[in-house]
């Protein structure tokens, strides 16, 4: 059983976004990167999934080298081996004819992904991949079962979810409570430095959107207090001042 | 020339959000001069489908295929691709939703256009096409060129609103094509909470964080809710925790909500359920904790001790809501 985790590199979530070069940039002194959260979801079950049956791990990023060590770290976690393409992510349409034409020329049986990236939040990545590949795409996926070459997937639905049935190949794009995330031991951690990480050139792909600029929202002009013995001075300002209810 | 909009209906209903994307693609009719087609697939709804003319569609063509009454990724995709073929539509707008980001994906493929998810803006026709996305978890936004002629515009809430100014439309019935291929994943059961305003697609929220101690004192929660005719939601430890099911949790790891009215409860206001609020129109925030970080991002707040208060401005809002 192969599988393949997708995996962007990203600002922690608890960074503060700002940009530079006249808003064309992310500003990213200060910034620490991380697997992208729902990523990380990803590789974890895909370890899950070998411990229990045995499976080939590739986790594929499409950045510039400064995305190695986060690379890395989905190796110390436990990733067989790792490819990055080596590209600046433009769009989402980019990502995916990266990792779509990497997966052609190497099977997989099982392409896990998050539910979407905490930079572009496009949410499309493992759909996208689906369609180019013509395998189905389920996102997103809160539980997965493998039994055999049949899967038994949960994916989260407005107020609910929904039990799909599916047969290997397919992408997932997965999200918490898919699995637990794991934590690199120090046997990771050694093993990590000496695994593979090949670095593949770009293929050419047409140009469907261009990221022009960037902007923060409009901050709050800050925050109107109502005492806690009158309550109702807050209904009448949501009333009559807010206009929201 | 035509504009593409994707009706998304939910327990027999037609969802507010797909009025809100007629209306969106209605005002880009109005740029570009050219006519409105509102898709619906699966069976019908409860709403006349005339009505959808009222929000600026000129015609309703409706996928009434047998094999489609449940959502399907890949056959709603390709029934997608089949209408967008049979009026040379251009530019497709979709409401966000569970269903709507993967369908539009498969069909950008199919189709060869771009794909714009979290759009928060009516797009800018005057040089080029250019619209305004939500990135960073709601934290940033970015303005994007789209270069491919087909287009694809997945609409966040709010990013236009409700007009109803329009006519009646016509409506025609459409038959797709639905391959075994397009059908291969096999829905085998469905839960979802009925009855109840959707978290994702309310007007007003009500959230609960650590603050409020247990499962057992939600109910403070659950009226105030019931009186705005509210969806409740919560911070992530409280679905951690089990004293929520988990998709009620709000924030970078949970649902985005974008109500026009968002009311926090004993939540801190860490950066990560930041993420998933900073679109709410009007925040309120009660918390004990005048230091909250909470407050930096709201427009009201308390200080105070939610057991406290929650019945009390419950009450008040019966009063004024009467
Ligand atoms: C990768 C990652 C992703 C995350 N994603 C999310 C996410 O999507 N959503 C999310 O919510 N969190 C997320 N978190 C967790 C986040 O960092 C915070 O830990 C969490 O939001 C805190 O929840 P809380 O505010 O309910 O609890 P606390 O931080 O414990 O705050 C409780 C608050 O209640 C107040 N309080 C206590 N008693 C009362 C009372 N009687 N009346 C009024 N107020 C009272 C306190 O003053 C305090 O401010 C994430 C964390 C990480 C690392
Ligand atoms: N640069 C990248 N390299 C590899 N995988 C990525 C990259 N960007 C996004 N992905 C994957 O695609 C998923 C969805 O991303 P998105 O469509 O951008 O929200 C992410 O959760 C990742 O698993």
């Amino acid at each position: 059983m192969k599988i393949l985790v997708c995996i962007s590199h990203v600002p922690d979530t608890t960074s503060k976004i700002s940009f530079t070069d006249n808003n064309t940039k992310l500003n990213t002194t200060g910034v620490q990167f991380i697997i992208g959260p729902y990523d990380e979801y990803a590789l974890a079950r895909a370890v899950e999934i070998k411990e229990s049956v045995g499976a080939e791990i590739t986790v594929i990023n499409v950045g510039e080298i400064d995305t190695e060590p986060t690379i890395r770290k989905a190796l110390a976690i436990g990733a067989d081996n790792a490819v990055r393409v080596n590209a600046f992510p433009k769009d989402a349409f980019f990502v995916a004819s990266q990792i779509a034409s990497y997966a052609k020329s190497t099977t997989f049986d099982l392409i896990l992904m998050g539910r979407e990236s905490i930079d572009f939040n496009s949410g499309v990545v493992h759909s996208l991949v689906g369609e180019m590949l013509n395998i189905p795409s389920v996102s997103p996926v809160m539980k997965l079962d493998l039994n055999g070459t049949k899967a038994v997937v949960y994916r989260e639905i407005e107020g609910g979810k929904e039990v799909l049935e599916l047969s290997l190949p397919f992408v997932a794009g997965c999200q918490e409570p898919i699995a637990e995330w794991k934590i690199p031991n120090m046997k990771g951690i050694m093993s990590a430095r000496t695994k593979p990480l090949v670095v593949v050139e770009p293929v050419a792909v047409e140009e469907e959107s261009i990221y022009l600029s960037f902007e923060l929202p409009t901050a709050k002009s800050g925050c109107k207090m109502v005492d806690a013995s009158t309550p109702e001075k807050l209904v009448e300002l949501l009333k009559n001042e807010a206009k929201v209810i | 020339m035509a504009i593409l909009v994707f009706v998304e209906t939910s327990e027999g209903h037609i969802k507010k959000s797909s009025l809100e994307a007629i209306s969106y693609g209605a005002q880009i009719g109005v740029k570009l001069n050219t006519t409105i087609v509102a898709v619906l697939i699966g069976s019908s709804p409860s709403e006349d489908l005339t009505s959808l003319g009222k929000y600026g569609a000129t015609k309703v063509i409706h996928v009434n295929n047998n094999n489609l009454q449940i959502a399907n990724i890949q056959a709603y995709a390709s029934a997608l691709q089949q209408v967008t073929e049979k009026e040379q539509a251009d530019i497709i707008v979709l409401p966000k939703s569970s269903l709507t980001d993967p369908v539009a994906a498969r069909l950008g493929i199919k189709l060869k256009a771009a794909v714009v998810s979290n759009v928060t803006e009516v797009p800018d026709t005057t040089n080029g096409f250019k619209v305004k996305r939500a990135i960073y978890t709601g934290k940033a936004f970015a303005e994007v060129e789209i270069k491919s002629t087909k287009k694809i515009l997945v609409i966040k809430k709010n990013a236009a609103s409700i007009k109803e100014d329009g006519g009646m439309a016509s409506v025609e019935t459409f038959s797709a094509n639905v391959s075994d291929h397009d059908l291969q994943v096999v829905q085998k059961e469905v839960n979802k909470a009925t009855g109840q305003v959707l978290l994702p697609e309310a007007e007003i929220v009500v959230s609960g964080g650590r603050g409020l101690k247990g499962p057992e004192n939600w109910g403070i929660i659950e009226d105030l809710a019931k009186t705005l005719g509210a969806a409740t939601g919560c911070s992530k430890p409280v679905s951690d925790m089990d004293w929520r099911p988990h998709h009620e949790h709000v924030g970078q790891t949970g649902v985005k909500v974008s109500p026009n009215l968002y009311i926090a409860v004993g939540i801190s206001g860490a950066i990560q359920h930041l993420a998933g609020v900073n679109s709410s129109k009007v925040i309120v925030v009660i918390n004990k904790d005048a230091e909250a970080p909470f407050f930096k991002a709201a427009d009201y707040g308390i200080v105070g001790d939610a057991f406290e208060i929650l019945p009390k401005l419950n009450e008040a809002f019966k009063k004024a809501l009467n």
